[in-house]
């Protein structure tokens, strides 16, 4: 039933073959997946609860090793000091609560081998990124829910990474919040050409953001279908009301379907 | 910021601690009770001014045996923390001993600690025997209490232990390190005590412990009240100025020090 999406002839920012995870409890969660992720592309995945995706991306950032198969991303050329390939975003903002806005932003230059001499430079533009320019000295229980969201966003992207990997980032805020977020992130996609890979469990929230839809099926998650969202960029509100998004929508649904089948009260 | 509920509720129990006096000075007039059975409480204000040379240096030594107990537990128990999170092995190997430290009665370990030590060197071990294990513990909750996504970040970014320890371990832990060192002060002061009771000697270098059995003894009562009066209020201060310390560390971001305010 996965409809095949033809392969692109770009450079894979991310290739996974066969990879699984078994917990030591024996639970299988992932896989066997096979997954390429082109440099540049904004790549969803998506699943009900427990399916794997979260356990995918810790995979491919590297948190976790996988039970069998092999995580590749691609080399760039020399990197500058302070810089790091991978950027993750998770679901709670995940800031150091004694820490300013600043300082928080400043951690992974902090834990960097070597010292980026404009580390102060590209906080500021970081911050500027994520329209946080104002807040730099304020701790992080001064700011909203969605405020706390763009530090943390602004903390994965100070050291430019080439992938960025968020986990249900969105997932906790009102929905106000997460539509401009939505935009905020799709504008800084645009502007910085990151490879994205998002999960989610909304189907609205991929078929807004995403070039690629990768339906995951229920633990253990393998990919269930794949969709191409072919919708003109750049994107914005009118896109969430068009009937092309609403074909989309229920399209993806459609296939989401099986993965909750056998779960009971879905 | 100060309503007349806030004034309400502080006035209370100075109010509760006037008619108590009051009514305990009432007493001992109107059945005219002698000072050895109970004395009236300006008696004993009078004999806190008129001894105020004794009490007041055996005042300092038993706050500089608490002191003492006081530092080498906060060192000790966070120092064995830490080394308790650095390796697991250690950790069973030793955190049983601690809790038997524990759990055994200090007063019960004093007469023995005083037959191997000299009695100023286990006065202080018994203030660290008491005061030590609520900063073991709670460090060590504290340091493991660390949030699971940070340390996947600090994963991510590479960090080395060291790193890890300082800059989100340490940190993490402190409010509990903090809330650890508010028991181990109050308790510090309750070891010193005990250490002081059990050793009973007499000559220079007796704290307020020896000079309420020592006065016990002569019937003194007063001096009795006076010196218990004054390990109160030790205790109070020491308790006060630990919230304060940490008050004013934490305020700025942990969720204990933001009172009503949001």
């Amino acid at each position: 039933m996965a409809q095949s999406v033809a392969p692109d002839t770009k450079a894979a920012a991310v290739r996974l073959r066969g990879v699984t995870k078994i917990y030591d409890t024996g639970v299988a969660a992932l896989g066997p997946l096979d997954l390429d992720v082109n440099s540049g592309e904004f790549v969803s995945l998506l699943g009900p609860s427990g399916c794997g995706k979260s356990t995918a991306l810790r995979l491919i950032a590297g948190l976790s090793a996988p039970s069998a198969g092999t995580v590749e991303l691609s080399h760039r050329g020399a990197q500058r000091p302070g810089s790091h390939r991978i950027g993750f975003v998770f679901q709670e903002p995940t800031l150091m609560p004694w820490a300013t806005v600043r300082d928080n932003v400043r951690l992974p230059f902090r834990l960097a081998h070597a010292p980026a001499a404009d580390a102060d430079t590209r906080i500021d533009d970081a911050l500027d990124q994520v329209g946080l320019a104002e807040f730099a000295g304020a701790y992080p229980r001064e700011l909203s829910g969605g405020m706390k969201m763009r530090v943390s966003l602004a903390r994965a992207l100070v050291t430019d990474p080439d992938i960025l990997l968020m986990d249900e980032p969105f997932a906790a805020l009102d929905e106000i919040t997460r539509f401009r977020l939505n935009n905020d992130l799709l504008s800084l996609w645009r502007s910085l050409h990151k490879t994205v890979i998002f999960v989610t469990h909304s189907v609205f929230e991929s078929v807004y953001l995403s070039q690629r839809v990768i339906v995951m099926t229920a633990r253990p998650g393998r990919i269930g279908a794949e969709f191409r969202i072919s919708a003109p960029e750049p994107r914005g509100e009118e896109f969430r009301t068009s009937a092309e998004y609403a074909a989309f929508c229920r399209e993806v649904s459609n296939a989401l379907a099986p993965s909750y089948a056998g779960q009971r009260g879905a | 910021m100060t309503s007349p509920r806030d004034i309400i509720r502080l006035l209370l129990p100075v109010a509760v601690l006037a008619a108590g006096l009051l009514v305990w000075e009432a007493l001992v007039r109107a059945y005219d009770i002698q000072p050895y059975v109970l004395p009236s409480p300006l008696l004993v204000l009078q004999t806190l001014i008129s001894d105020w040379g004794v009490l007041s240096q055996s005042l300092g030594v038993t706050l500089l045996t608490t002191l003492e107990g006081f530092v080498a537990a906060a060192i000790g128990g966070i120092a064995l923390a830490l080394l308790f999170n650095q390796s697991k092995w250690l950790e069973y190997s030793l955190f049983p001993y601690a809790i038997i430290l524990q759990v055994t009665p200090v007063i019960a370990i004093a007469p023995l600690l005083l037959i191997y030590l000299q009695q100023q060197t286990a006065v202080i071990v018994c203030a660290w025997i008491v005061a030590f294990f609520p900063v073991l513990s709670n460090t060590t909750l504290g340091l493991n209490s660390v949030d699971r996504n940070l340390a996947g970040l600090f994963q991510l970014y590479g960090a080395s232990r060291l790193q890890t320890l300082l800059f989100l371990k340490l940190p993490g832990a402190l409010p509990y390190i903090l809330g650890g060192l508010r028991i181990a002060g109050g308790l510090s002061l309750i070891g010193a005590v005990v250490a002081e009771i059990a050793a009973g000697s007499a000559g220079a270098g007796s704290g307020l412990a020896f000079r309420i059995a020592e006065s016990g003894y002569r019937l003194n009562i007063p001096r009795m009240f006076a010196a218990l009066l004054l390990l109160s209020l030790a205790g109070i201060v020491i308790y006060g100025l630990l919230a304060l310390i940490s008050h004013l560390l934490l305020r700025r971001w942990h969720e204990s020090a933001l009172g009503k305010e949001s």
